[in-house]
């Protein structure tokens, strides 16, 4: 097939999967608000922290317990599951404290064994049944896009989701906060030398990571729904963004999310058969090709 | 009274345990029976993984998948040509091998946190394939397959009940578990030891160490294979579930709390995973993973070694072979 | 090169205009040396000289950016690091590198098995692994290490370490060794005893090293190259250095040098 031929397929392509595209797209935000805390996370400690998809899980489920269990608003719910996420996130700071020194191997592994305490106690509390927030209700009607009706409660999310990207790019790359933050990605020891806490800078990116991710918990589980077995789905997906994009790349971490996003939906759509295989085989190609991924520097 | 050489003692010990394991039929029950055949067949795939975690220093979160390739072998093989038990091992060695080579190929090549993701997603797109290949699989329903025999011909010296099938795992068990031995004491298992410790010296020592990488990785996947071959012919049963990521998570973990760079103690890890899920879930509510999680968490912490490095740690393990020493003198 | 100098023995090593840019850097430019059997060949220059750098690209953890490096006769300029290894460049490092969890002897029978083919070998015979052992114990005495061999080398002192890091690098057999700054760190007595040690080793064995303390160079070594500024400036016995010019120059910025260089005036 010619360029030609696909250009004039487009339009045609556009039409008749319009909500394949726009459903990837708000996937790929909610894997972006996971992925970016990730990326920051390992980029700045080295530390692969396989409990962040039981902590979007949780930040589902504490502000289900508070819109839907306590009939509070979703504003309030929403601000109570990011504060617990950014408790959870320097708390993980203190638990991972005292083997440090150890290498990214067992702290991998001990970020494994959270994993596996957070997701049961999830289901201790809520139980292994679907739970979902509904959507706030000033969102809860379609609006046209090109022609077609569509959730808005799911363009905000996209919005949201861009927005929090522009943000956090320019939080890293414009600000002094942000030039801390990178000098200390490339070099750890110069920077405690410019009398510098370390420490407190990767105390503040955990808590921003985790805050994250319980933050795509809250404005995922009207789309996703929560339930056990969530956690590790939403982990590997982000895995697999921050691989292809460039670890501790946050431009790496919005284009994967957005192309995996497309896999996960459009895929999906078009090539029922294919998509699960496209997801990995990016991946694997991706690695086999570029190992530091797209936007990655090594 | 003469002092044992520790050598000898070792040996001792390793005596007494076969021994008990050759007994257990006499000793347990059906249902304990049946758990111990799965700790043994478990023991001997993290005791794999134990080959690439503790000795080489290579993080898998995706072992499930030669596992599940050498189970779906076996399984293929017991239903379309023979019922056949080394005609089923032999199908599942080589497979999973050859899947191991393949993938291990490009994963080799990569390090740390990246060689974890790559197993991770071969091990995800194994499990994805075997949910949609449903001409071969049968997708999530899965495959009964018939009783393994040790006879030539169909049904010919069919492993009925318990007790046979526990002494043909014990026996298979032995013989894999004593291979994954004889590879650490190698030469080659030293060479394993060393990229582990130190890969840039070793590739200034003239090590092709991408070379030795791929070869601990299809060993350890031709392992897993076996121990697929085995669960599938224990549970006349496969599916996805198989190899899914729980699957090798438990590994990781038996591996870590039993201690890694051991063997032995992926086995005694396993034991303990399995007892806590089977024997003790009622007690915890159902509530296994928490338990489980929370003793993971406590041994990354307090034990780097593992359950098996406790007795060198209290100096438990060298009174007890005194004790014994004094026994027989 | 020093005119009138003549040199009789084959090289074991020759550089031939080899340059290593690192983007706008120029750490080397147009290096040829060559360096001969049996010399004890010291590589000097002030901080930032591309010492390093020129090591680097010997061993072939860098590869070079312009140039040929010719070992034994070959071709080595592309070759991997483990293979310039099985060829006979052995190394030492400037941070000692050793296998910290393994014993002392271990470490050494790590190397040696390599070098007897042994290394991949999943059942070898008891022979070939007492072969390797006594090869061990062998180059352990050599270094004077030998009643330290039980001992985790995590748990050896600095200058144990440098020595224990010799008797690995010449288990793989080697006919060159590069030496990184080999006596860097030692005290005193250490620096003393090690050289003594250097200087025991067999005459056929060609040396490498890059050195900072003007007192070992001309201590040991047999043949001087001086890189400044990423050039070679000079090229020859640690007679004809003593009087360049050139190397004098170079080291001008540097009175703390030129004092151990060319001794109180």
């Amino acid at each position: 097939m010619t360029f030609a031929a696909v250009g004039a397929a487009l339009p045609g392509l556009l039409n008749e999967h319009l909500v394949s595209i726009l459903n990837g797209l708000a996937v790929g935000m909610l894997l972006f608000t996971m992925a970016v805390g990730l990326s920051l996370i390992f980029g700045l400690m080295d530390v692969l922290n396989l409990a962040h998809g039981a902590i979007f899980l949780l930040g589902g489920y504490v502000a289900f317990q508070v819109i839907v269990g306590e009939g509070q608003s979703w504003l309030a719910g929403l601000a109570v599951a990011v504060g617990f996420g950014a408790v959870a996130g320097l708390a993980l700071g203190g638990i991972l404290r005292p083997i440090r020194h150890r290498g990214h191997l067992d702290q991998a592994l001990l970020t494994l064994g959270l994993a596996f305490v957070l997701s049961d106690l999830a289901t201790i509390f809520w139980g292994s049944d679907f739970q979902t927030i509904p959507s706030p209700v000033f969102l809860q009607r379609s609006v046209e896009v090109l022609g077609q009706f569509y959730p808005a409660y799911r363009l905000a999310v996209m919005g949201v989701g861009f927005a929090l990207a522009v943000v956090v790019y320019l939080v890293v790359e414009r600000t002094q906060v942000g030039a801390v933050l990178r000098a200390a990605v490339e070099d750890r020891a110069m920077v405690s030398a410019l009398g510098i806490n370390v420490g407190r800078v990767m105390l503040a990116v955990l808590a921003l990571g985790t805050a994250l991710a319980s933050f795509g918990g809250v404005i995922g589980a009207p789309i996703l729904s929560l339930s056990p077995g969530v956690d590790a789905e939403v982990l590997i997906l982000a895995l697999i963004v921050i691989v292809i994009g460039g670890l501790g790349s946050i431009p790496g971490a919005l284009v994967g999310a957005i192309v995996i996003g497309q896999v996960q939906s459009l895929g999906t759509a078009l090539v029922p058969q294919v998509a699960p295989f496209a997801l990995f085989g990016a991946m694997v190609i991706v690695l086999a090709v570029r190992p530091e991924g797209i936007f990655g520097s090594r | 009274m003469r002092a044992l050489a520790p050598g000898r003692a070792a040996r001792l010990v390793q005596l007494a345990l076969v021994a008990l394991l050759a007994m257990a039929p006499l000793l347990l029950g059906d249902f304990r029976l049946f758990l111990l055949t799965e700790i043994l067949i478990f023991g001997l795939f993290a005791a794999s993984l134990d080959l690439l975690v503790g000795y080489t220093g290579l993080l898998s979160l995706g072992h499930a998948a030669y596992l599940g390739v050498g189970s779906y072998a076996t399984a293929l093989i017991a239903i379309h040509l023979t019922d056949n038990v080394f005609a089923g091992i032999a199908a599942a060695v080589l497979s999973s091998g050859v899947v191991a080579a393949a993938t291990g190929w490009l994963a080799v090549r990569t390090r740390g946190v990246y060689f974890l993701m790559l197993t991770l997603a071969f091990a995800q797109l194994l499990f994805t394939l075997a949910i949609t290949w449903d001409s071969l699989t049968h997708g999530a329903n899965g495959l009964p397959t018939p009783k393994p025999t040790l006879g030539p011909g169909d049904g010919g010296g069919a492993l009925d009940g318990g007790t046979a099938f526990y002494y043909y795992a014990l026996v298979a068990f032995l013989i894999g578990f004593g291979l994954l031995r004889a590879i650490v004491a190698s030469p080659f298992g030293r060479t394993l030891v060393g990229i582990r410790e130190n890969e840039a010296r070793m590739r200034s020592l003239g090590y092709g160490v991408a070379r030795y990488r791929l070869a601990v990785f299809c060993i350890a996947g031709a392992v897993a294979g076996f121990a697929g071959s085995l669960t599938v012919q224990h549970s006349n049963y496969m599916s996805p579930s198989g190899i899914s990521f729980e699957v090798s998570t438990l590994a990781l973990i038996a591996v870590i709390i039993g201690g890694r760079a051991t063997l032995v103690g992926a086995v005694l890890g396993s034991a303990f995973v399995f007892i806590i899920r089977d024997e003790l879930s009622s007690a915890f509510n159902e509530h296994w993973r928490l338990v489980l999680g929370v003793v993971f968490i406590g041994v990354v912490y307090l034990l780097p070694r593992g359950l098996s490095g406790l007795p060198a740690r209290t100096g438990l393990l060298s009174r007890r072979i005194q004790t014994t020493a004094g026994g027989s003198a | 090169m020093i005119p009138g100098i003549e040199r009789v023995s084959p090289t074991v090593l020759e550089l031939s205009d080899v340059s290593k840019r690192y983007g706008d850097l120029l750490v080397l430019e147009a290096v040829s040396l060559s360096v001969d059997a049996g010399a004890r060949h010291a590589l000097i220059g002030p901080n930032g000289a591309g010492k390093s750098t020129l090591f680097h690209v010997i061993t072939g953890t860098e590869r070079v950016t312009r140039g040929r490096i010719v070992f034994g006769g070959k071709v080595i300029t592309t070759l991997q690091e483990h293979r310039r290894t099985q060829l006979g460049l052995g190394r030492t490092f400037q941070q000692t590198s050793l296998f910290d969890g393994l014993s002392v002897i271990a470490n050494v029978e790590l190397a040696v098995q390599q070098r007897s083919g042994l290394a991949h070998r999943l059942f070898p015979s008891s022979r070939g692994r007492t072969r390797v052992n006594e090869r061990a114990r062998e180059l352990l005495e050599l270094v004077g290490l030998e009643p330290r061999e039980a001992i985790l080398a995590g748990a050896l002192s600095h200058g144990e370490r440098r020595q224990l890091d010799v008797a690995v690098s010449l288990a793989t057999n080697p006919t060159l060794v590069l030496m990184d700054e080999p006596t860097a760190g030692m005290s005193r007595d250490e620096a003393m005893s090690f050289l003594s040690m250097i200087a025991s080793l067999p005459a056929s064995l060609t040396i490498l090293m890059v050195e900072h303390d003007m007192d070992v160079v001309f201590e040991l070594a047999t043949w001087i190259s001086v890189l400044d500024a990423g050039k070679l400036i000079a090229d020859g016995t640690p007679e004809a250095i003593r009087g360049s010019r050139e190397v004098q120059d170079a080291y001008l910025g540097e009175g703390e040098h030129i004092a151990k260089l060319f001794g109180p005036v």
